[in-house]
């Protein structure tokens, strides 16, 4: 079995975000990058997976050279080969352009990624990919054990969950509680050095979202603390302060 | 009670500090090393070492995991079932390690630097074998015993001897002080020949005659259990002599390979100890005002980031230094001594920046600052390093009789 995760290359969820170029450029300087938190709950269950069935995994990202770090943690937590798409990762469409154009060429029976990245957090690139692909893609999917061909999912839905199924080849958006994060060892760490990563370049997508430029939230205002014994001051406030009321 | 009583923390926020940007010096590969310690010591150590510590509890346990991250003998080549990994990355390890506790930090440092070294360096191929892969996976724990009562400092004096039987030694004697002892598998004794000659010999739990008793009481690493290695006619097997090195250099160069990890481990608890206070200062509020405004608080911070700044390029060098093979022992007393009594000084004026607050279990400070009276003393007391830096920078040895 051949199993390929597609991980983001995310800012620390710690970050303090900033913007530069007229607002049109997320500000690197001081971030730490890591992989996605729901891309890592992918990788672990597809490590998991490699473990039981002796299936191989691989792991794919859409970037430039800088991700190469986050690639080879991939590779350290026990991912087999590489993949690196040499290109800014623009937008969704164009993502899972890159993802489709590599899982045609090796078809592969498991297309495991996050259910969102966490810094666009567009959560559709499962979806596109599976479109692109003509097969099934199921998000978000907390639970996910194989029976055969078949692969048995829990989803996460409103008020409660759904269990679904369908055959390989498949693509899942995951989220916790699918598996624990894995923490890479230091074997782990000194083989991912001479482990394969191959970089290839985009295949042409036209894109038809440009972005425009980033706003960050208002700062927040200083707070107000009206003792429990003064509601009316409260109310006031609301009403003429706040105007919420 | 009043609102603005400070929070617990409930949650460990630690990132480390890095002033200089000597982050620029280190490899991607050594920097996920660090990432990856930390995480381990986020999940592994610090919801619990508390606990460890105020109960005197040793985490026995934590012997099998350390084994599994890759932190028990780290430098020693993969056909044994080390990490094949550099003196930074190693250095990168204790560092975290020593964030989470002192005490935990010498489990580590005892197996890898002086158990698991000592075989890899003396032992025959045959030892190497036997015990190498399993005390890189934590299943087995060693010890290392050098120091007896009547001999720390000055080791050279040891009494503990043994005789050649014809077909096996017989050892007598006892060693004092002993990490990891009454927990240990097997330790690593050194002791003198009929002759004088010092010589290490492997000594396993069960062997008639030995015994690990338990020394109780510490004020300092708690989580950290220390005993004696008590030796009554031991018939130990000749094949459990370490074949490739005698004379007191041989305890001396395993010294030095924990020395050095003891060099980064103390930032570690120093760094921990600086950002406690740091983030305490901005938080706490006196005359209406975060203390972090006070000029005297920030004469704190600053001096304290100074120092690991300083302490940081130290270890640094000293690694680069270890991994060309290039070190030398009065380099590494250096190191040792400066950024043990740094991190001891930093654990001290951070506690002063939490008040009151700083001398309950809720923070790190006052368990790094006892564990640290340790550290300051045993693998050389500070007084011990001067006089090797004395020695080197003159040439006369103060300490030698
Ligand atoms: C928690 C803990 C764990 C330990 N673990 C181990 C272990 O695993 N294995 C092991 O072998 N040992 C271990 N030790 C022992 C440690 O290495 C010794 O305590 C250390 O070497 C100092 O010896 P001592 O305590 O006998 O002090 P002493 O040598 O008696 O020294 C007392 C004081 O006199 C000073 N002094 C001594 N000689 C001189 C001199 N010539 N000039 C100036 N000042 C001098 C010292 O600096 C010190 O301040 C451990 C100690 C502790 C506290």
């Amino acid at each position: 079995m051949k199993i390929l995760v597609c991980i983001s290359h995310v800012p620390d969820t710690t970050s303090r975000i900033a913007f530069t170029d007229n607002n049109t450029k997320f500000d690197t300087k001081g971030v730490q990058f890591i992989i996605g938190p729901y891309d890592d709950y992918a990788l672990a269950r597809a490590i998991e997976l490699k473990e039981s069935t002796g299936a191989t995994v691989t792991v794919l990202n859409v970037g430039l050279a800088e991700t190469e770090p986050t690639i080879r943690k991939a590779l350290a937590i026990g991912a087999d080969d590489a993949i690196r798409v040499n290109a800014e990762p623009v937008d969704s469409f164009f993502v899972a352009a890159q993802i489709a154009a590599q899982a045609k060429a090796e078809s592969y029976d498991l297309i495991l990624m996050g259910r969102e990245s966490i810094d666009y957090n567009s959560g559709v690139v499962h979806a596109l990919v599976g479109t692109m692909l003509n097969i099934p893609a199921v998000s978000p999917v907390m639970k996910l054990d194989l029976d055969g061909n078949t692969v048995k999912m829990v989803r996460e839905i409103e008020g409660g969950t759904e269990q679904v199924e369908a055959a390989m080849p498949l693509i899942a958006g995951c989220q916790e509680p699918i598996a624990e994060w894995k923490i890479p060892n230091m074997r782990g760490i000194m083989s991912a050095r001479t482990k394969p990563l191959k970089v290839v370049p985009p295949v042409a997508v036209e894109s038809g979202v440009k972005l425009q430029r980033f706003e960050l939230p208002p700062p927040k205002g200083a707070v107000k603390l009206i003792p429990p014994d003064k509601v009316e001051e409260l109310v006031h406030l609301l009403k003429t302060e706040a105007k919420v009321l | 009670m009043s609102d603005n009583r400070p929070k617990t923390q409930k949650q460990d926020l630690f990132e480390h500090p890095d002033f200089y940007e000597v982050d620029a010096l280190l490899t991607e590969e050594q920097k996920l090393v660090r990432s990856t310690m930390r995480r381990f010591v986020k999940k592994e150590i610090t919801p619990f070492i508390e606990d460890w510590a105020q109960r005197a509890h040793f985490p026995a346990e934590l012997a099998k995991k350390f084994g599994e991250v890759g932190a028990l003998g780290p430098t020693i080549p993969t056909e044994y079932g080390g990490g094949g990994m550099d003196y930074i990355s190693y250095g990168l390890i204790m560092q975290e390690i020593e964030r989470g506790d002192s005490g935990l930090r010498s489990m580590a440092s005892v197996q890898g630097s002086l158990v698991m070294y000592p075989i890899y360096k003396f032992g025959s191929e045959e030892q190497k074998k036997k015990y190498l892969p399993r005390l890189a996976s934590g299943e087995l724990l060693g010890c290392f015993g050098l120091t007896e009562p009547d001999h720390g400092s000055n080791p050279a004096g040891m009494t503990t001897r043994f005789q050649d039987m014809g077909d096996h030694y017989l050892l007598n004697g006892a060693k004092m002080w002993i990490s990891n002892a009454p927990h240990a598998d097997i330790a690593i004794v050194w002791a003198k020949d009929e002759a004088g000659v010092i010589h290490g010999l492997i000594l396993e739990r069960g062997m008639e005659g030995f015994s690990t008793p338990e020394i109780h009481g510490k004020w300092s690493l708690r989580a950290s259990s220390t005993g004696e290695l008590v030796f009554d006619n031991v018939k130990v097997p000749k094949e459990n002599k370490l074949p490739g090195k005698t004379g007191l250099g041989a305890p001396l160069m395993c010294l030095d390979s924990a020395r050095y990890g003891i060099s980064w481990g103390a930032i570690g608890a120093a760094m921990d100890c600086y950002e406690s206070a740091r983030r305490y200062a901005l938080q706490r509020e006196q005359f209406g005002k975060p203390i972090a405004s006070f000029q005297l608080v920030q004469k704190k911070l600053a001096e304290m980031l100074t120092e690991i700044t300083k302490a940081q390029l130290l270890a640094w060098r000293l690694g680069t230094l270890m991994n060309e093979g290039k070190a030398t022992s009065a380099q590494i007393s250096m190191a040792k001594r400066n950024n043990v009594r740094m991190a001891l000084d930093i654990a001290r004026e951070a506690r002063q920046v939490h008040g009151a607050m700083g001398i309950t279990g809720e923070y790190s400070l006052m368990r790094h600052m006892m564990n640290l009276e340790s550290v300051i003393t045993y693998e050389g007391t500070d007084d011990i390093h001067l006089l090797i830096l004395g020695q080197s920078i003159t040439g006369i040895s103060a300490f030698k009789g």
